[in-house]
């Protein structure tokens, strides 16, 4: 039995009176790669934005590697508003800021491209490596933290030469073709070394040669840099090969849960996405 | 090897700068028409640290803060406050007995404090502030700075700010000498570049470039926003006790709004996001303001005909117009966020190409 590395419990997130997350629950294991699928709309980037803290949920709780890392209960006007489940279940609030979750070890990328945009691909990947800093600001004002400064530059290269990006070190971000930029920000992510990468619909405006060839590097770095990874994504070529286990959520509740052959064949997942009722 | 070589021609170019401006200051008299030069020269060079203190907010960190001449006032008060020699207290405080403050310390300690001051207040104003976001900011910042204005020349506070007498007889070493404001306002940006060098730069320029990316790669936005703005406002402090150098007394209603609004032209023309274009600028804007365009407010009669609109404040007209020609037309500023560097020459000149050793480890 593989351990639980993410736990989503009962998570609701309501926005006004419109419930986009609704009583969600699921588990990632390590080592594996689950995705997460579902019209537009169904609530999957709030989701994730839940996970990584950008915002709180409504309720519920979110752990990992078996800490409490979110929770949340209805409060004031949300208590009156609040139309989801399991009202009650939970009374702390926690709720960190993303950079305190990156830190913990979840990384992830985003749905629109979110590259530094002044700055050349190595620098990107450089930023990533502020997070583990030991010098403070007057030390590193003053340049008196050399070793370190050599130890994040080191890193990045090797990032970028691991994740054959060399050639495009001294680019400016922004003007790399589509799918690099792409790789760029999953390298950026990985810089920040986590042990859990959310990919936010990686292949999103890729051809079919470019989903191929990142179907082929989002399992390589899985393996690579012993990820566990869980991601939004449109592409059911790229989801159906590679997944381990796949979600389906539809107006924010998940409606399937399963192995590829399971959700292919699952009436719930062709209504959602094909509309109207199933013949049998 | 080559480090070294590149540090070994700035301080020999320093070296000869410091000399240069020692010869002229020897040279020219107060009467000569180029004494106003040196008037340029020292409050161009005290611009200079406020305007590189204010690109560091807007420029390199994407905070856009209008209250830079709040921090200066309080830098210029801090110092002025601390420097009255003891003796001369009773009369410039003749309003208020003498004041509260009944010692002075020496002047380089005093430029310290009105820093540490500056910064201060900066902390203090950061934590409701910065949690506001681009014009927000701006508002809210340059309240803080018409506040505090307001707040110094109150008659309760008079036994510590003179209310709204001037304060004076403090020492002037900016004032009597060019060497001063350059060589400390030199040091202050040498420190802000080596900070913007940094990681932490890196960090500001990510906060900058994108806030949402830079929180999930584990930045956190308030600490670092504090950090600049804190930084910012103590070299702010800095350049307002320059200043009172400079002016040889201190008046808070002359750090109005007109004044951030000069240091963010600055900041502007010489290219948001460039050290060099801010030093540039600011040496460009002060001589126009104070020497170059004085012509334009004389009278000029050439034979029997007078030249039309030469009169009084037809510089600000023609300056004005400059200004919206450069915002029209150039609106990255002179530099951009290029910077102006001695190694880039020194490449451009031996022809080897930059990209060769862009992002090189320094």
């Amino acid at each position: 039995m593989r351990e639980t590395v993410l736990k989503v419990e009962n998570v609701t997130m309501q926005f006004g009176g419109v419930i986009a997350v609704d009583n969600m629950n699921l588990v990632v294991k390590k080592g594996e790669i689950v995705s997460m699928i579902g019209p537009n709309g169904a609530g999957k980037t709030t989701a994730f934005n839940v996970i990584t803290g950008v915002y709180p949920p409504t309720n519920g709780a979110v752990y990992f590697n078996g800490e409490k890392i979110v929770e949340n209960h209805p409060q004031g006007k949300m208590k009156k508003l609040y139309k989801g489940e399991n009202n009650g279940q939970y009374s702390h609030v926690l709720a960190p800021t993303p950079d305190r979750i990156t830190k913990l070890g979840i990384a992830r990328t985003f749905q629109n491209i979110r590259l530094f945009k002044s700055q050349t691909v190595f620098e990107n990947i450089l930023i990533a490596e502020h997070l583990r800093r030991t010098s403070n600001l007057f030390s590193a004002t003053f340049h008196l933290n050399g070793a370190e400064e050599a130890q994040m530059r080191s890193e990045a290269d090797e990032l970028l030469h691991i994740l054959e990006l060399d050639d495009v070190r001294d680019e400016m971000a922004t003007s790399l073709p589509y799918g690099k930029q792409r790789r760029v920000e999953v390298a950026r992510a990985l810089a920040t070394k986590p042990s859990l990468l959310l990919l936010d619909e990686p292949a999103a405006g890729m051809n079919p040669q470019e989903t191929d060839e990142l179907t082929a590097f989002i399992g390589r770095i899985r393996d690579d840099f012993n990820l566990t990874i869980f991601m939004i994504e449109h592409h059911m070529d790229l989801v159906m090969e590679i997944s381990d286990r796949i979600y389906v959520l539809d107006f924010g509740k998940t409606i399937a849960e399963g192995i590829p052959e399971e959700i292919q064949n699952n009436p719930r997942v062709i209504e959602a996405y094909l509309g109207g009722a199933v013949d049998e | 090897m080559k480090k070294k070589k590149e540090l070994v021609i700035s301080l020999v170019l320093i070296a000869v700068l410091i000399g240069i401006l020692r010869l002229m200051e020897i040279n020219i008299s107060p009467q000569s028409k180029w004494a106003m030069l040196m008037t340029v020269l020292k409050k161009g060079s005290i611009y200079a640290l406020v305007a590189v203190s204010m690109n560091l907010l807007n420029g390199f960190t994407g905070l856009f803060s209008l209250g830079q001449a709040g921090f200066m006032m309080i830098g210029a008060y801090t110092y002025a406050i601390f420097t009255i020699p003891a003796d001369q207290r009773e009369m410039v405080y003749m309003y208020y007995n003498g004041g509260i403050v009944k010692f002075a310390i020496p002047a380089i300690c005093g430029v310290l404090l009105a820093g540490v001051f500056a910064a201060f207040f900066a902390f203090l104003i950061g934590i409701p502030v910065l949690r506001l976001k681009s014009d927000y900011l701006a508002i809210a910042t340059l309240g803080f700075a018409e506040i505090m204005r307001a707040l110094f020349q109150w008659d309760t506070l008079g036994p510590l700010t003179n209310g709204s007498n001037m304060l004076r007889s403090y020492p002037t070493p900016a004032s009597a000498s060019v060497i001063y404001p350059f060589v400390v306002s030199g040091v202050c940006i040498a420190v802000i570049v080596l900070m913007i060098n940094s990681t932490y730069g890196r960090a500001f320029k990510a906060i900058r470039d994108d806030e949402i990316a830079a929180e999930a790669m584990g930045i956190n936005l308030a600490h670092h926003k504090r950090i600049a703005f804190t930084v910012s406002s103590f070299f702010a402090g800095i350049s307002g006790a320059l200043l009172a150098m400079f002016q040889t007394n201190v008046q808070a209603k002359s750090f109005n709004s007109a004044m951030t609004y000069e240091i963010l032209l600055i900041v502007v023309i010489g290219g948001i996001g460039s050290v060099t274009g801010s030093v540039i600028s600011s040496f460009l804007f002060i001589a126009c303001s104070e020497w170059l365009l004085r012509f334009l407010d004389e009278q000029h009669v050439i034979g029997e005909f007078t030249v039309p609109l030469m009169r009084s404040g037809f510089r600000k007209v023609v300056f004005s117009i400059i200004i919206m020609v450069i915002v029209l037309f150039f609106r990255q500023g002179i530099m951009g966020t290029r910077e102006f560097s001695i190694s880039g020459i020194l490449n451009k000149i031996s022809g080897r190409s930059r990209k060769a050793q862009k992002g090189e480890p320094k």
